[in-house]
């Protein structure tokens, strides 16, 4: 039954990628993310990993791809316009990292000696993936690129709020006395000097 | 019959169980909620089709079958399709992780009263409780509607920002228990005595208006705020679309309360009684199904006493009360912890 479960949701990992990178529509693109995370998720729960998979749906397929698809919407992207004027670059960018990507995975397979048919690698044991094990090796072996991994996100979230901002920072919402066609919740963000 | 098969029918018994009593609290809370509020404002209500109206879900339902289901010309089909069946798959998975009864013993084998009794409990409470919003996002985005997108839109920012304080409530609980596991913090409770709402006072509170807005219920109920949106992210949505939409927002309320019985008010436990076997099960059910009532009692109680907020208000609570308010919660019961108060 495991057997069948894991290939089910494999098969379905797979094939909702392809279509997140060939799907024309934003929209159907990102809700395919959705279903290979959620596949990725339950592959980690067979790998006897339940907490990984959990964090996994509970991160990025309930929060950040959630903030994808606000961004779609709000946007109102329909269709990816045609990008086929400036691909010579793109294509040859494309192959360079598939080479490398099929590379570190080569090295990763020659390193760890597993062979297709050969020995199964020995099992994760329980103290490794339960809660306590995960916590322990985070915040004591890993205790650095756990913080360095912190101050990261730290850094990306102030570089965000500064990129946001525009640069004659003071911008204000049209109030309700101007008179504007347009629904004021999602109407034009007008620049001071524009009101008067 | 070996382990592995004696465990998967034990479970699949134990979901049909819940997954009858849940499916039932729709139409029973649809006679609740207008009987309640026809109270509230001091008129009659449903009254004619049967005792006290209560006929009535059944005549509803038999409406919503028959009725002409429309999909709008320039809707997104697929997507439209997909979604009022999306807002239904979290709602009934949920509750798998809330106990409801002791241990019983059957043909020698223990069994657990709760359908998944994994160790990640509350986690994947909320991991799959989150997927929700993919339905009312497509609902919105598929039908084509300034409406529904709008009230999509709201839904999706809603959820995100008190989805946070929800969880910052909750893993204060966790704090002092010490496990994810929703049967270890109803008998820490039971070991203490004491209700997890009185020492967690704040925490609960927090809990209580994020569960407000994370079922889209008045007094954050934006996303269909019909004086505004007509009827939000489900306005394209008529006959049995529309009763799945109905019938998942009425599940998620339940599975909510039944999380928040569990987390501050003994889930199926009763203080001073303690029951085991078969009659301890019956006795643990009907308690968490009475708790889970009262809080039922009180979501339809508020909704028909207080006004609606605004959309800018709504997120200042949000971001500016109830974030700062469940962090600060969550750092003095770890501080109590590790000093051994609780």
């Amino acid at each position: 039954m495991e057997t069948v479960i894991f290939f089910l949701f494999a098969a379905l990992a797979i094939g909702s990628a392809i279509v997140v990178v060939t799907h024309r529509s934003p929209i159907y693109a990102t809700l395919s993310l959705v279903l290979t995370l959620f596949s990725m998720a339950v592959l980690f729960v067979l790998l006897g990993a339940p907490f990984v998979g959990v964090l996994q749906i509970l991160v990025y397929a309930g929060a950040i791809v959630v903030l994808f698809l606000f961004v779609i919407m709000l946007l109102n992207v329909q269709k990816e316009e045609d990008a086929h004027v400036d691909r010579g670059v793109q294509l040859w960018i494309a192959i360079l990292g598939a080479v490398v990507f099929l590379g570190m995975f080569w090295l990763a397979f020659w390193r760890t000696g597993l062979r297709i048919g050969g020995p199964a690698p020995a099992p994760l044991t329980e103290d490794l993936v339960s809660l306590k094990g995960l916590a322990t090796a985070l915040f004591t072996d890993y205790l650095l690129p756990f913080e360095i991994v912190g101050l990261l996100l730290l850094v990306a979230v102030i570089g965000a709020t500064v990129a946001a901002r525009r640069p004659d920072s003071e911008t204000v919402r049209p109030d309700d006395d101007y008179v504007t066609a347009e629904d004021p919740s999602t109407g034009p963000v007008l620049p001071r000097e524009a009101r008067s | 019959m070996s382990a592995g098969t004696a465990d998967f029918v034990a479970s699949l018994v134990k979901y049909g169980l819940m997954f009858a009593i849940f499916i039932n609290v729709a139409p029973i809370m649809n006679w609740v909620e207008r009987r309640a509020c026809a109270y509230i404002q001091d008129r009659p209500g449903p009254n004619r089709l049967g005792p006290l109206g209560l006929f009535q879900p059944l005549a509803d339902a038999l409406k919503f079958m028959f009725k002409e289901d429309v999909t709008p010309a320039l809707a997104d089909k697929p997507l439209y399709l997909l979604a009022p069946v999306l807002a239904l798959l979290p709602a009934f998975t949920t509750f798998v992780v809330i106990p409801f009864g002791p241990d019983i013993v059957v043909n020698g084998r223990t069994v657990p009263l709760v359908v998944a009794n994994v160790a990640t409990g509350v986690l994947l409470f909320l991991a799959i409780s989150s997927l929700g919003v993919y339905s009312l996002v497509m609902a919105g985005y598929a039908s084509n509607n300034k409406f529904s997108l709008l009230g999509a839109v709201r839904a999706s920012a809603q959820l995100i920002s008190y989805e946070l304080a929800l969880t910052l409530a909750v893993l204060a609980v966790l704090i002092p228990v010490g496990s994810f596991h929703l049967g270890d913090i109803v008998a820490y409770q039971q070991a203490h005595h004491l209700w997890n709402f009185i020492p967690q006072f704040i925490g609960f509170m927090v809990f209580l208006i994020a569960s407000f807005a994370e079922t889209n219920r008045l007094p954050f109920d934006l996303p269909e705020a019909e004086s505004e949106l007509v009827a939000g992210f489900h306005t394209e949505y008529g006959a049995m679309r529309f009763a799945l939409f109905f019938q998942a927002e009425y599940t998620n309320m339940a599975a909510l309360s039944a999380l928040g019985v569990t987390l501050f008010f003994g889930g199926w436990t009763l203080p001073f009684v303690h029951l085991s076997g078969w009659l301890g099960a019956a006795v643990g059910l009907a308690t968490l199904l009475a708790k889970v009532g009262i809080c039922m009692a009180v979501f339809v109680w508020i909704r028909w006493t207080f006004p609606r907020f605004r959309y800018d208000q709504l997120m200042r609570l949000g971001w500016k009360v109830l974030l700062p308010l469940a962090i600060l919660n969550l750092i003095v019961v770890a501080a109590m912890t590790l000093a051994g108060w609780l």
